[in-house]
């Protein structure tokens, strides 16, 4: 875990967000990603950049690979081409050791996916006990503190299967948090959502935001994207159509594509 | 009639003690059965959670491809076929009860290795990926995620392989072990009557496996009342 000294968060807070010039490599750095299922094409040549400290909203019509872009960057799938960096490791490399690159990289799914036979508290402390090897008790302490951020420190005993839609997200962001990440990669994390239950998602998910987590958000909520992302990837056809922030995303739109998938989303 | 149904029963069962057969060879039924069922479950659960790895990471071909030969081989043969192999061809230096928990061992591990496989697979993928993304090995999220819930599922099946188990048992006689079958045929060769002793067979076996029925009923119930 030791390969690359991570500085502790600036201590001066910064009024930019751009990173101090002499910080580790980027979080992330994508490299002509190519990816096809048979014959599909679903990435088509994907290159970015993620910075420590930004929150990237990647939006874009159905269909379009945000998901399997988000996929490739844990290897959930395997790239056909192109390369992936992850704080400089390439994990397009056959020899990575992907399971411990996956640890400092946390994600959280549309389905949520709590571990269905063990109680929140359980699902928040399995990774941190046995991959990361801490007690159990001061995982658990840990956990509990996080829950209770999140407002649901009452719950730490219950099974997933007795939470609300809402609940079980919030609990499954908490547990990506637990391993202390250095990003979190959401796919959707409010589409499968009651709308009251949104709300109290994208909340826990600008608390985030605010404490300046990376984040790589492939997200169907415009107004969440354009009040807390740093920057924006509009995809289209397994491409990044457009990018930029959100003012040059969703105030000056300047490709057509761009321009029509917004108005069908508004 | 009444009194000559009491005078049969007098001499099959209770002349010379002979109910003792029948209690040795419920004995010898149980012992094989209980063998043969720990043996079957360790072979089943490696067998299914090398197929179950291989049909979710598309890893670990050959011992796939192994584990499909012994599972054709094992459920396309009848099992006093693999007894006989067994105690004759294979293992004719041993004792005739360890043959026999092997060879029903072998053979219950493949349905053992179906039921748990199955049980696996059912698990909704997401699970096996949540375990991936926290940086958990393919090994691992199977051993601390998918397993135990598979199992769970598969509890009532896996019991029920028990109660199969019991009555395919009674093919031991093959190789002479006289067990629970055997017995009742030892009775009838004594007193040359066929009703009483195998109605009694009969009767046991059908106690015991009416019993655990019930017993994985209420286990099936439990399961699901906590699942909810
Ligand atoms: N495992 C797979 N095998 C075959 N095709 C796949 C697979 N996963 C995705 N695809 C195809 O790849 C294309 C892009 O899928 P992807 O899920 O990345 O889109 P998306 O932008 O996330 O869409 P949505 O907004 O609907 O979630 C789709 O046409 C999909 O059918
Ligand atoms: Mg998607």
């Amino acid at each position: 875990m030791q390969e690359t000294p991570v500085k502790p968060a600036s201590t001066k807070p910064s009024l930019t967000l751009v990173p101090p010039a002499d910080a580790a490599p980027p979080i992330f750095e994508i490299d002509g990603l190519v990816k096809h299922f048979g014959a599909l094409c679903v990435l088509d040549g994907v290159s970015t950049r993620v910075d420590r400290g930004e929150v990237v909203a990647v939006i874009g019509p159905s269909g379009s690979g945000k998901s399997t872009f988000l996929r490739c960057l844990n290897r959930l799938e395997t790239p056909t081409g192109g390369r992936v960096r992850f704080n400089g490791v390439d994990l397009t490399d056959p020899k990575c050791d992907i399971a411990r690159q996956r640890q400092r990289m946390g994600m959280v799914f549309q389905g949520f996916h709590l571990f269905d036979h063990l109680d929140v508290l359980r699902n928040l402390t399995l990774g941190p006990v046995r991959l990361q090897h801490r007690p159990r008790a001061e995982a658990e302490a840990e956990a509990m503190a996080a829950l209770e951020r999140v407002g649901l420190a009452d719950r730490a005993r219950a099974f997933p299967a007795q939470l609300s839609g809402g609940q079980k997200q919030r609990v499954a962001i908490v547990r990506a948090m637990c391993m202390n990440p250095e990003v979190i990669l959401f796919d959707e994390p409010t589409s499968a959502l009651d709308p009251v239950m949104v709300g109290e998602v994208l909340s826990v998910m600008r608390d985030l935001a605010r404490r300046r987590m990376t984040m790589i958000v492939v997200t169907h909520e415009m107004a969440f994207a354009r009040e807390v992302a740093t920057r924006v990837l509009f995809m289209e056809g397994g491409r990044v159509a457009a990018e930029g922030s959100p003012a040059e995303i969703f105030e000056r739109p300047e490709r057509e594509c761009l321009r029509s998938f917004l108005r069908r989303v508004a | 009639m009444f009194a000559s149904l009491k005078q049969q029963f007098i001499d099959n069962f209770i002349v010379d003690n002979r109910w003792r057969y029948l209690l040795d060879g419920l004995g010898v039924t149980l012992q094989i059965t209980f063998f043969s069922l720990i043996i079957g479950l360790l072979l089943g659960f490696v067998v299914a959670v090398i197929r179950a790895m291989n049909q979710t990471t598309g890893k670990y071909k050959i011992a796939d491809f192994i584990c499909r030969i012994y599972l054709t081989v094992i459920r396309g043969t009848p099992v006093v076929v693999q007894l006989m192999i067994m105690y004759f061809v294979v293992l004719n230096s041993v004792d005739k009860r360890v043959a026999a928990i092997v060879a029903f061992g072998i053979n219950s591990g493949a349905y053992v290795a179906e039921i748990i496989r199955g049980g696996i697979l059912a698990i909704d993928k997401g699970q096996f990926e949540a375990g991936l993304s926290l940086g958990f090995s393919e090994f691992k999220a199977m051993w601390l995620i998918l397993l135990p819930q598979a199992l769970r599922n598969v509890l009532p099946a896996l019991a029920n392989e028990f109660i199969v188990l019991i009555k395919e048992t009674s093919v031991a006689g093959y190789i002479a072990i006289q067990d629970l079958t055997k017995s009742g045929d030892l009775i009838r060769s004594r007193t040359y009557d066929a009703f009483m002793p195998l109605m009694a067979v009969a009767l046991i076996y059908l106690l015991l496996v009416v019993c655990l029925s019930t017993l994985v009923s209420r286990l099936e119930k439990r399961l699901a009342a906590a699942r909810r």
